[in-house]
């Protein structure tokens, strides 16, 4: 393996890493707009959402990806990898997000809502002001964890052709036919941003731990 | 659309053939996963320091590794070491050590959680360890962490799917066939996500009927 291997394995981890953020950035707000369709119990869509949770939450990413690769063309939406991956994430990472949003819209506690209700405050700035805040703390550590599966399971993109770090480790492996030393460099570059993203959600736990003692 | 689906009907053998595999290798990994889980947990919990470090450098390595890299390394990254094996026993071995770590940390996690009562009821009764762990510890923790062993086996079901990479012929690997041979894509791979559905709904079925009996048993 030479020096130019390893930069292109490191031009494949540019990818993973941008691919990652742009599914969790955008993956995000639609778990938590879907969380709120089904806590807000809104007709029709609210079943719908819980069948589409159930089932994305189900579905291997490989198989979500390959459906969307070549079954979009079919229905004569073109797609590139890239876009397909991206959709891919995004309609996977969503459907576990809103579990977790949803769990703790459940647990919000009721009187907080009447009490903002009751000093007037309307249905956008209860949720902005008194809501939001508070789920968003809750819902961290669990939103944190789905961020690192998601990361785990980014080297399926490679299976559509992204070329990210494991296509790249694929590639040098079979060129220079010794698999072992790509797929090394692949985990060592993987293994310290999931054990960043484990890390923190642990010290996430502790600190709002250490908070809820002293209160 | 309705001829695609008659299409993957007339292919249903492979179809229900690739169910099988994943359903097979989902559940012979499982079991094994939760086997070396319960080795794996003591050494977790162990007061001898090196032991624990290792179980603990083990368990918290595999958590970091994404398994479709794992599965590469074992089937193209073993043949280096002189050991060659073949798509169907990498796939199994690589699902099996993946998850027992990840079955490891949930039976450590049940296991802290136990209250010490009974365990110590239990060694004033006369039980030797083993009859201890079996006959007091293991049927309150496989009741008590049923749930989160049943998410990890869904999570298996999934990972099984990233096997296609090493032509091992499950359910998605099934549908890729199809697909090729006969161009069409949405019937194959939705009919794909709909028998993994199905499998992950008997899964939780299955969950909830130990967490009912669980109820009975408080």
């Amino acid at each position: 393996m030479t020096a130019s291997d390893i930069i292109a394995i490191l031009q494949g981890a540019v990818v993973t890493v941008t691919l990652s953020l742009v599914g969790i950035l955008i993956g995000l707000p639609i778990g938590l707009g879907l969380a709120l369709l089904r806590w807000g119990n809104v007709p029709v869509l609210a079943p719908i959402v819980a069948v589409y949770v159930s089932m994305l939450r189900a579905t291997p990413l490989v198989t979500l990806l390959l459906l969307l690769f070549f079954a979009l063309p079919n229905i004569g939406i073109e797609i590139d990898p890239i876009a397909a991956a991206i959709l891919a994430l995004v309609m996977n990472t969503a459907a576990f997000n809103c579990e977790v949003w949803r769990a703790a819209l459940m647990n919000f506690p009721k009187d907080q809502f009447e009490a903002a209700q009751s000093v007037g405050m309307r249905a956008a700035q209860r949720f902005r002001r008194i809501v939001l805040p508070q789920i968003v703390r809750v819902s961290l550590p669990g939103l944190v964890n789905e961020m690192s599966l998601l990361i785990k399971v980014t080297p399926v993109l490679a299976v559509v052709g992204v070329v990210d770090i494991t296509r790249a480790a694929v590639r040098i492996g079979a060129e220079t036919y010794e698999p072992l030393p790509p797929f090394l460099v692949a985990v060592a570059l993987y293994a310290p941003i999931v054990f960043f993203l484990v890390s923190l959600q642990r010290w996430i736990e502790r600190r709002q731990a250490a908070a809820e003692a002293a209160a | 659309m309705i001829r695609d689906f008659g299409i993957v009907w007339s292919e249903r053998d492979l179809l229900l053939s690739g169910l099988a595999n994943t359903t097979i290798l989902s559940v012979l990994s499982a079991a094994a996963a939760l086997l070396l889980g319960f080795m794996l947990t003591p050494a977790l919990m162990s007061k001898r320091r090196p032991l624990a470090w290792a179980a603990r450098g083990f368990v918290d390595g595999m958590r970091c590794v994404p398994f479709l890299l794992f599965a590469y390394i074992v089937y193209y990254g073993f043949p280096s070491f002189g050991v060659r094996l073949d798509n169907w026993t990498s796939g199994l071995l690589a699902l099996t050590i993946y998850n027992a770590a990840y079955m490891a940390e949930i039976l450590r996690g049940a296991w802290a959680a136990q209250p010490p009562e009974p365990i110590e009821a239990g060694i004033a009764f006369g039980f030797s360890s083993f009859g201890l762990f079996r006959r007091i510890i293991l049927p309150s923790l496989l009741l008590a962490a049923g749930p989160v062993i049943g998410n990890q086996m869904i999570q298996i079901i999934k990972d099984s799917a990233f096997l296609t990479i090493i032509a091992l012929p499950e359910l998605t690997h099934a549908a890729s066939s199809i697909q090729s041979r006969h161009y069409v894509p949405f019937a194959a791979f939705i009919t794909a996500v709909f028998l993994y559905w199905g499998l992950c709904l008997v899964v939780e079925a299955g969950v909830s009927w130990i967490g009912r009996r669980a109820e009975a048993r408080r």
